[in-house]
């Protein structure tokens, strides 16, 4: 089988969702990757070295240099009839591109797959993650999203794969890229962080997360926050994690002044530890938690702090 | 300028669903049903623009079986002036909710189609995406502000690391994100006028769309469930497990 992996890129790598979905598509057969955009040479010696990809299509051209999926769409259709898969990632690139594809092909595709059967089989959450289904496709072509906490990420090894260069295909102008305004962090990405410390409306304001900013710093961990406290203003949208946010699985996840929401815990819930600080005992988060700690967040938060100082 | 919104009904999501014991779905019988979260947001955008005067019609169009009539009702009592029901009993997949909005797109000429960036009980997030490809349009997905004028859409997006602007070229489809408005609440009076609006009834056949199923469903399990923990006196206490006994920091 021949699988074919659109891939996602900042201008100067691959996104780590990529390299998770690289993995995914690994299991199923022989890996091209997709990488469209303006000089990439970079990213595609980058995927080329990837343990599993045998073949790098580049597509190079000033209308790539954005991510549009009107653009990107007929680029891909020039090429999906000859590959068994199509897989991206389940990030908001791939979630908004794929499914463009896959209606073209008139395929019906499979979102966010956790878990590979075999070539037509794979299970997906539902419901918020409160239900997993297990799917079979009766489709020629397969159109997957992959949720990258479900596997691993790609790593270099291997022989080194071949890069094709292909041409950009046309087309008419539909939608056209005005700015991007990103939030600019040091600290780790949300989805690919060891430790990841959220705050929810216990935080009573924006404020004051630079308290979890302080704990984030001294454990290396990435912030997040629930989606009431993106809904208060607290932080921005992208610190959001849960069914319509984003998906974490890391090795320890702190939640602080979070109730415990069935869409909050869609988004945690496959983290290896969690750990609950929260005032009352009764919230639904205690029910997941490994380690609860029943206290006021403003005074247990700075010792904390002091703690891990020491 | 004419609005097409797409609306869902689905199990409410405060409702803590159960999957049958014999692994072939979720428990919806005497289950709660309401609008999606993100169709209600559609609607009240749709709204908006019908009060700022940039819209002059929108209508409101959901699939599915007999009750969705009340779905739409919703959306009619929040403002819209008439629905279009597409009946079918059938479980149906994004790509075929896609042909028939296609069909009613088609007919109705809409400058702008507003959906839900995803239904919160199959969390596809797909059906916007496959209408704009299959009618040929752009799209604005995620979309968490939205201005027009009379020939484009300027629409800010959510993505993952913070906030896209794309212009679009009308028409075009725009599903939304959670922070593009506040939905209201639909007031009695508006409730009773909505029981007069007209919902135009049709089916898969009549709009000769083969919504037959391309992805079969083997079997639905619960996810395997955590243990809750233990209950730590102090911070202290806190460290030294996680450091001891987990060995996560």
């Amino acid at each position: 089988m021949s699988i074919l992996v659109i891939a996602e890129h900042d201008g100067s790598a691959l996104k780590g969702s990529t390299l998770n979905a690289i993995t995914a598509a690994n299991e199923l057969g022989d890996v091209t990757v997709l990488i469209a955009g303006d000089n990439c040479d970079t990213i595609a010696n980058q995927a080329a070295k990837l343990s599993g990809t045998n073949k790098i299509l580049l597509a190079e051209h000033e209308i790539y240099s954005k991510p549009l999926a009107e653009t990107l769409t007929p680029l891909i259709m020039s090429i999906a009839r000859t590959f068994s898969h199509i897989v991206g990632p389940a990030s908001t690139f791939g979630k908004n591109i794929l499914p463009r594809v896959s209606a073209l092909l008139d395929i019906q595709q499979i979102s966010e797959i956790v878990a590979i059967h075999d070539g037509d089989t794979f299970e997906r959450p539902i419901y918020a993650g409160n239900a997993i289904a297990t799917v079979q496709s009766k489709e020629s072509i397969k159109v997957l999203t992959v949720r990258a906490t479900a596997f691993e990420a790609a790593e270099e090894g291997g022989p080194l794969a071949q890069i094709e260069k292909i041409d950009a295909v046309a087309t008419e102008p539909l939608s056209e890229f005005i700015s991007t305004e990103l939030t600019k962090s040091d600290r780790p990405e949300l989805t690919q962080a060891n430790i990841v410390i959220s705050g929810g409306r216990g935080m009573q304001d924006g404020e004051n997360f630079i308290m979890l900013e302080r704990v984030a710093d001294l454990l290396g961990a990435a912030v997040g926050a629930s989606r009431a406290a993106v809904d208060s203003g607290f932080v921005s949208n992208d610190y959001q994690v849960g069914q319509t946010g984003k998906i974490v699985a890391p090795e320890l996840y702190i939640a602080v002044g979070i109730s415990g929401a069935i869409q909050h815990l869609a988004g945690m819930k496959d983290s290896n530890i969690i750990v609950a600080i929260n005032k009352d005992e009764e919230a639904p988060i205690f029910q997941v938690a490994d380690y609860g700690l029943v206290g006021d967040l403003f005074t247990e938060i700075p010792k904390l702090e002091a703690e891990l100082q020491k | 300028m004419k609005i097409i919104v797409a609306v869902k009904r689905v199990v409410d999501y405060n409702v803590k669903i159960r999957v049958k014991s014999d692994n072939t779905g979720i428990e919806t019988a005497n289950i709660k049903m309401s609008m999606n979260p993100f169709d209600e947001i559609a609607v009240e955008e749709g709204v908006r623009l019908r009060e700022r005067g940039v819209a002059e019609e929108l209508v409101a169009v959901s699939v599915g079986p007999k009750q969705s009539q009340e779905t739409i009702r919703t959306a009619l009592a929040m403002g819209a002036d008439r629905g279009i029901h597409i009946q079918t009993d059938e479980e149906i997949e994004p790509l075929s909710i896609a042909k028939l909005l296609k069909e009613i797109a088609e007919k109705e000429k809409p400058d702008l189609f507003i959906l839900g960036k995803q239904a919160i009980d199959d969390d596809s997030n797909q059906t916007g995406q496959m209408l704009a490809a299959l009618l040929g349009w752009s799209q604005g997905t995620f979309a968490s502000e939205l201005s027009l004028d009379t020939s484009n859409a300027n629409v800010v997006r959510e993505i993952d690391g913070g906030l896209e602007t794309v212009k679009l070229k009308l028409p075009a489809i725009i599903t939304t994100d959670l922070r593009l408005n506040t939905p209201r609440y639909a007031s009695l009076p508006n409730i009773m006028k909505a029981k007069k609006k007209i919902i135009d009834e049709l089916t898969p056949s009549d709009l000769n769309v083969d919504i037959s199923p391309r992805i079969i469903t083997l079997k639905v399990v619960e996810p395997s469930s955590r243990e809750a923990g233990v209950i730590v006196e102090d911070v202290v206490e806190l460290i030294d497990k996680l450091k001891n006994e987990a060995k996560v920091i």
